[in-house]
């Protein structure tokens, strides 16, 4: 069984298991990181959305063997280490908003939202109406509205 | 003194620190037998019934909410609750969610929007006698009794001498049950009910924090999937390669069970492998063979007849809803271990009592050697009513012998999942010059399975109800269904048909559909009688409360702007669950904006503006009243424009998010504004649920205006297919590889 080691959350890990599961279940079912959720197993819904240096990605499209020593994962748990606080500006604006109502979405909506505005900015621009609705992540409560608000709140503070 | 609507019997139970409580059922009224505030020893008292608040010495204060918090806030709005009565503050109240307790009976059934309505008494009753309780020590301690509660301290005259509450959790405590009377704070001297308060568990769900069943580590329970028919309710057979299967990668064990083939794994990715390398002989399921067009003959069948036809004029219309999924995001899932003579589960289920009994009963148990543990849930809206995910998970675990964490693979979650019940409505009002002289309804659908507590619950109260032994569906119709119209002589009759499909409730069962019929030919009645349709509502509607709220969607909203050709606005009311409720919508229909490009998902009519107004009486927590009716309003849109499930050769060809249409960002209303009226009761109405109906009017409303035609096929685009179906052999998808590459 190949050994596989890359980063995650700023600590290198290594797991041995077969190279094609996918990074999702190494994070949830092997290593206990289970912020990022199940939705679909197939990139739809976009509730186990992460980062992979620095990029939105769906872990459960991610086979493990595809990860490099010198790759870094990181998932909502690590969000705030990112900006060396106890809440990454997004999470704080997700809050203000009250945003969260059954919460299983929340962590994917708000990595995304994080990637989206980081985007947007590396582009040097505003976050649009189009951006927002653009955005593909699945919230089944409908909590949509206000996530649009504290998605343009945060923008301001990153 | 003298009794007043406020006052209450609570106990204080004989527990080491202080334990205060109320019986469940809305608390009994304290009648003659005491004076308030007197206390008396309860020796026979039946204590295991109540529901309980407990101060803690480190000053919280805990109570386990007999419900389910599936996101609709309920543990916030019940910590408001005892922060009001006990002036302590909110994030010092610490609700988690009871275990199975079946001496409640059918006070553990969370569904209806009735949580609010159902314990806004018994958990204030149990928290002002902790109150009298504390103050009474503090008293003691102080040689005074004139003493005042304040942020989770009592205080002296002065303010000088202070002591928490947690320093009195024992002296308050009592070594025997004791009664007592309370008078519960008048509404107005709430300081934190009816205020706008941020979900207590927010920060848990921003960080990843908060575990839901998947995310809980019990020691040895393994993922777990179930390899499922390619129809609806199939039945497997034969297995013809399960020792290959079983010396696949991470598998530790693959077992036949009575739905499906069920595989245990190191991860859920070995799991979704082997799921799809099973090669199963299946058998038939009830409804093979069936199709959108075959239950909607069905459904003809068996409409009830509408009355003879008045000789004054009608407007008559008839509408069709298909199937919608029950999908919560997430999928049905349970933690069972099951050992000799005992077992455990951990779910997040909204009838514990009903699934702990049904449970015991497969697994061959006495019901009290097994435990059930509510978790938190990834949304219901019905959905977990019912326990088939803990029935499964429990029959793998005997099975087998392991500890099993068991999941729904999302596909069999949309095609072997519940659903809400495909239904016909028909609708006929008469009317003669001005006056509107009668309004009959017949309701026809797929029978909705209330097997989950609800039925029993309608059975225990047969006795109690003026209709006497009528089938529950009929019953549930009947009481859910009010007539907010001064429409003359009322017929409303609900019949159901076929059965061996997989449905229920979901946030609502019939008023989304009947509502959306009714109001659709009230704006037609209108035009027929030339009147204009908000003011044909506004007058014919029963009270004032309602046309209130009608009046400010109007006013607030811009009720009759001119707006360009291809887009429009609609109106619509709802009343239910002791709230009433009225929605505006403006919908842009113009071909530019229905044929927007949207990759891998569904455009159409975009919704522009939504202004939602409700009042239910007293809104504990407004904000998330507000959050609640945004919920109900991305539904509406859903139910009347984008979401369906399409029945072909006995399965449902929509098997996850890709092509089951629900709201996404590109379907949202820009323009979202919710109103909450002040209400001027001091008992809160329902509200999950609430909002769906007079949204989804509204939207089709609109969109009747728009296209100039009143559509009659929900969702409208049902009759289009914006998708290619995923094959139903092997059951669930392979999960794609080059998600690095879209980085």
């Amino acid at each position: 069984m190949p050994e596989h080691t890359f980063r995650v959350n700023g600590e290198q890990v290594t797991v041995t298991i077969a190279a094609e599961v996918r990074l999702l279940w190494v994070l949830r079912d092997i290593l206990g990181i289970t912020g990022p959720k199940y939705g679909c197993g197939i990139s739809v819904c976009k509730a186990c959305t992460s980062h992979l240096n620095g990029r939105a990605v769906t872990p459960c499209t991610v086979p493990v063997g595809d990860l490099q020593p010198s790759d870094e994962v990181v998932t909502i748990e690590g969000l705030p280490a990112t900006v060396g606080r106890d809440l990454h500006p997004m999470q704080q604006a997700w809050l203000d908003h009250d945003v969260a109502q059954c919460g299983y979405c929340q962590p994917g909506q708000i990595m995304a939202a994080v990637a989206l505005v980081r985007e947007a900015a590396a582009e040097g621009r505003e976050i649009t109406d189009a951006d927002l609705d653009g955005l593909r992540n699945i919230c089944r409560c409908g909590t949509y509205s206000r996530i649009r608000e504290a998605i343009r709140a945060a923008a301001d503070r990153m | 003194m003298a009794t007043s609507r406020r006052a209450f019997l609570g106990y204080v139970l004989a527990a080491p620190v202080l334990v205060a409580a109320a019986t469940p059922t809305g608390a009994e009224a304290a009648a003659d037998l005491l004076d308030l505030n007197d206390i008396m020893t309860a020796a026979a008292l039946p204590t295991s019934g109540l529901i309980s608040v407990e101060i803690n010495p480190d000053g919280t204060v805990s109570f386990a909410l007999p419900r389910a918090e599936v996101g609709q806030g309920i543990t916030t709005s019940s910590a408001m609750l005892i922060a009001e009565e006990l002036s302590v503050p909110v994030d010092r109240v610490r609700v988690t969610l009871a275990d199975a307790r079946p001496e409640l009976l059918f006070n553990q059934l969370t569904g209806a929007s009735n949580t609010t309505i159902a314990t806004f008494t018994p958990i204030r009753v149990a928290a002002a006698v902790a109150r009298i309780r504390l103050l009474a020590a503090a008293a003691e301690k102080l040689g005074t009794t004139d003493l005042r509660l304040r942020d989770g301290m009592v205080l002296d005259r002065d303010g000088g001498r202070r002591i928490g509450i947690g320093e009195l959790a024992t002296a308050a405590a009592s070594p025997r049950t004791l009664a007592v009377g309370v008078e519960l704070a008048p509404r107005e001297s709430f300081t934190v009910i009816g205020r706008p308060h941020n979900r207590i568990d927010g920060p848990a769900a921003v960080t990843g924090r908060k575990k839901f069943a998947m995310d809980l580590d019990v020691p040895g329970a393994k993922p777990t999937m179930v390899c499922r028919a390619p129809t609806i309710n199939g039945r497997p057979g034969p297995v013809g390669n399960l020792a290959e299967v079983l010396a696949m990668p991470g598998v530790t064990d693959v077992v036949p069970i009575s739905t499906g083939v069920a595989v245990r794994a190191d991860t859920f990715g070995q799991c979704i492998d082997a799921v799809r390398a099973l090669k199963v002989t299946w058998r038939p399921g009830p409804v093979d063979g069936k199709s959108d067009e075959t239950v909607l003959k069905e459904l003809a069948a068996a409409e009830l007849p509408l009355g003879p036809r008045p000789l004054t004029p009608v407007v008559e219309g008839r509408f069709t809803f298909h199937f919608r999924s029950n999908s919560a995001l997430e999928t049905n899932c349970a933690i069972a271990d099951v050992q000799p003579g005992s077992a455990e589960i951990w779910s997040a289920l909204k009838s514990p009592i009903v699934a702990k009994q049904t449970i015991a009963a497969r697994l061959g148990l006495p019901s009290s050697k097994v435990t059930v543990h509510v978790t938190e849930g990834g949304g219901s809206f019905g959905r977990k009513l019912f326990f088939d995910a803990a029935l499964e998970a429990a029959e793998v675990s005997q099975r087998i012998g392991k500890p099993v964490k068991l999941m729904w693979h999302r596909a069999d979650d949309s095609r072997q999942g519940r659903t809400h019940p495909m239904a016909t409505s028909r609708v006929r009002i008469a009317y003669a010059g001005n006056t509107v002289l009668g309004f009959e309804q017949r309701h026809t659908s797929v029978t909705t399975d209330l097997g989950h507590g609800l039925g029993e619950l309608l059975t225990a109260m047969a006795a109690k109800l003026p209709i006497g032994d009528a089938a529950f569906a009929q019953t549930f119709f009947q009481f859910s269904h009010t007539s907010p119209y001064r429409f003359g002589v009322h017929s409303r009759l609900l019949s159901e048909t076929g059965k061996g499909f997989n449905t229920g409730s979901m946030r609502n069962v019939y008023s989304p559909d009947t509502t959306c019929a009714r109001e659709l030919m009230i704006d037609q009645l209108a035009a027929r009688m030339g009147r204009e349709p908000y003011r044909f509502r506004r007058e014919f509607l029963r009270d004032e409360r309602s046309r209130a709220v009608l009046e400010k969607v109007a006013g607030e909203g811009g009720w009759g702007r001119a707006m360009p050709a291809g887009t429009a606005q609609g109106i619509a009311f709802h009343s239910e669950y002791k709230a009433v409720s009225a929605c505006l919508v403006e919908i842009d229909c113009r071909p530019e904006t229905v044929g927007r490009p949207i990759r891998d998902g569904v455009g159409g009519p975009r919704v522009t503006k939504v202004v939602f107004v409700v009042d239910v009486g007293l809104a504990v927590n407004p904000r998330g009243l507000e959050a609640q009716m945004m919920g109900c309003v991305m539904d509406g849109i859903a139910l009347a424009l984008t979401s369906s499930l399409h029945l072909r050769d006995g399965h449902f060809l929509e098997a996850s998010w890709d092509d089951y249409f629900y709201t996404r960002q590109w379907n949202t209303p820009p323009d979202l504004r919710i109103i909450v009226m002040p209400g001027d009761s001091d008992q809160p109405g329902g509200a999950g649920e609430l909002g769906v109906s007079a949204a989804m009017a509204a939207v089709a409303c609109a969109y009747a205006r728009a296209t100039g035609t009143m559509p009659t096929v929900f969702p409208i685009n049902h009759g289009t297919l914006s998708f290619t179906p995923k094959p139903t052999i092997p059951p669930i998808p392979a999960s794609p590889t080059d998600g690095a590459d879209r980085a």
